[in-house]
């Protein structure tokens, strides 16, 4: 080969594969600088401590259960409202919509998936907290209920389009293998095109419920971001916390190197491995999918 | 009973995207036959026989005009119930389709759609459709195995079964040994001509040889025109069409 051929090959592939290694490299220190900051909390703040249930950091109670039981329950509703929505959308673009409507549909969703997310707050505070204070005869609208409506509108867009192209790779040929049994529309739906776009199906599910999860602007708005435990059904409808909203809080004006600083890096912490483990229970489910497929075909 | 089982009347059809089309075609597809269609690629086979169960109206079709009269029936009619219509004619397509499923789920499958529940009905009619596509004694033993683990061939007869077990009268074969070796398709080719008994078979043949091996009757196809039709012995020694003849002795397509 020409040797400046040669060395044009060397050099982008290194280049392709520096990229990659400091990709890598990124994550990696970003990993560590959380650790460093959040771990010295363990050291300052006892367990016991730590595991309360008061959030005051002024007065040095840093129990964090609230905040993580306010992103859970919160999470929770937001994925309750976002998977039904978003794959039944899903299902309508791809297998119901006329192709002129689906040409409309599929953009309108990805727009709405670039919506701000201080936009959705801005309306949820204007419109749907006053809403439903009325409604539902509370002394406040800002409550985790409110978080989860707009976190679910957040989620349902990234559901709708991994969904929606999940269920576009499956083949024509199954549809109409279907259909030639003599399968209604909702049969074929529902037995054969969902069950084979499964893994990509669940990949939307994780990603809708990993982005709700890590939603900072929106739930700190709407929420009402009162520390309390949130375990009974009826703290749906009243005020809480989530860990974002507390970070994205109080990290300005917390003292640079004081225990409430290290503390709100450790919520860092439990944050990122939340939702690491979301991303490894999703990419597990694809994984054993495709072992499956694999097995099967070979 | 009529001879004819279909009755194609001056069928018009155009896709959206200008492929295949069919011309004016008219037809009489006999009972208890093995009806072959063949002719080059995008003559309009493959849309005949996706009128013949409405599977055409899933695709974009920009116009269409004529009738097809199954039992006198006209099933381009928009008030036929399409479900009814495809339970009554079933299809294997070119690619066997087997859902990701066991053997026994792919062939009760049809019929667990049509809200078949007995077991033992369910029982029955895979046996019986599993014997009728011939391959029975190459599955008995291992009915619960998934039906993707199975040889290309086993899986394109297991479509057959699956077609044979909801009972159809009208059997619609789109290619259906394109992907198989020569000992599979002897096998698929053997199995309908013990199905013709019963049953009315359209088949679009993967070649010019495989129409001629089975065809009872073959109409040769041609840019969406039916160019000649009769029966499959006078056809493929004494054509009377120049075209015809230039397509079965190799001169194009």
């Amino acid at each position: 080969m020409d040797k400046s051929l040669t060395w044009r090959e060397f050099v982008i592939t290194r280049l392709i594969q520096a990229c990659c290694y400091s990709a890598i490299l990124f994550v990696l220190l970003i990993f560590f600088f959380l650790l460093r900051e959040g771990l010295p909390a363990l050291a300052e703040v006892e367990l016991e401590s730590l595991s309360n249930i008061r959030w005051y950091p002024i007065e040095e109670y840093f129990g964090i259960l609230p905040l993580i039981s306010g992103s859970l329950i919160i999470t929770l509703g937001a994925a309750l409202i976002a998977v039904p929505f978003g794959i039944g959308t899903a299902v309508y673009i791809s297998e119901i919509a006329p192709r002129w409507m689906r040409e409309i549909l599929k953009p309108l969703v990805e727009l709405l998936g670039g919506l701000p997310s201080v936009v959705l707050g801005f309306l949820g505070i204007l419109i749907v907290s006053p809403y439903l204070r009325t409604l539902l005869d509370l002394p406040t609208g800002l409550t985790a209920f409110t978080g989860s409506l707009l976190l679910g509108g957040i989620a349902v867009p990234t559901v709708v389009s991994v969904a929606e192209d999940a269920l576009d790779a499956v083949p024509r040929a199954y549809r109409e293998g279907a259909w030639a049994l003599g399968a209604t529309r909702w049969q074929t739906i529902w037995r054969v095109t969902l069950p084979a776009a499964r893994s990509g199906v669940l990949t939307a599910v994780m990603l809708g419920v990993g982005r709700a999860i890590g939603e900072t602007m929106t739930v700190m708005m709407v929420t009402g971001n009162a520390p309390v435990l949130a375990v009974r059904l009826a703290s749906l409808f009243s005020p809480v916390r989530t860990m974002t909203a507390t970070i994205a809080a109080e990290m300005g004006e917390v003292a640079n190197g004081s225990v409430h600083y290290h503390v709100l890096f450790f919520i860092g912490m439990v944050l990122f491995l939340i939702s690491l483990g979301v991303n490894i229970a999703a990419s597990s489910v694809v994984f054993r999918a495709k072992k499956r497929a694999e097995r099967i075909l070979s | 009973m009529a001879a004819n089982k279909v009755v194609i009347q001056d069928l018009t059809l155009q896709y959206s995207d200008g492929t295949e089309s069919l011309r004016g075609v008219s037809m009489e597809i006999r009972r208890n036959a093995v009806t072959v269609l063949f002719g080059p690629a995008g003559g309009g086979k493959s849309t005949l026989l996706r009128c013949l169960n409405r599977l055409n109206d899933l695709t974009e079709i920009k116009a269409s005009s004529g009738k097809v009269l199954i039992d006198g029936e006209n099933v381009l009619d928009p008030k036929t119930d399409v479900i009814v219509l495809r339970r009554k004619v079933g299809m294997v397509f070119a690619r066997p389709v087997v859902l990701p499923l066991s053997i026994r789920e792919n062939i009760v499958y049809g019929l667990e759609l049509a809200g078949e529940k007995r077991k033992s009905q369910l029982d029955q009619a895979m046996e019986r459709s599993l014997k009728l596509a011939a391959i029975w004694d190459e599955v008995k033993d291992r009915l619960d195995d998934p039906a993707a683990a199975l040889s290309g061939g086993q899986q394109q007869r297991v479509c057959l079964a699956r077609v044979l077990a909801l009972q159809p009268e009208i059997i619609l074969l789109d290619e259906p040994t394109s992907g198989l070796d020569p000992i599979s398709t002897g096998k698929v080719e053997a199995a309908l001509q013990e199905l013709k008994k019963e049953y009315t078979i359209v088949l679009v043949p993967h070649s010019v040889q495989q129409a001629a091996r089975t065809a009872d009757y073959a109409a040769f196809f041609l840019q969406g025109e039916l160019i000649e039709y009769g029966e499959g012995k006078t056809m493929f020694t004494t054509p009377k069409q120049q075209r015809t003849e230039d397509y079965i002795m190799g001169r194009f397509g």
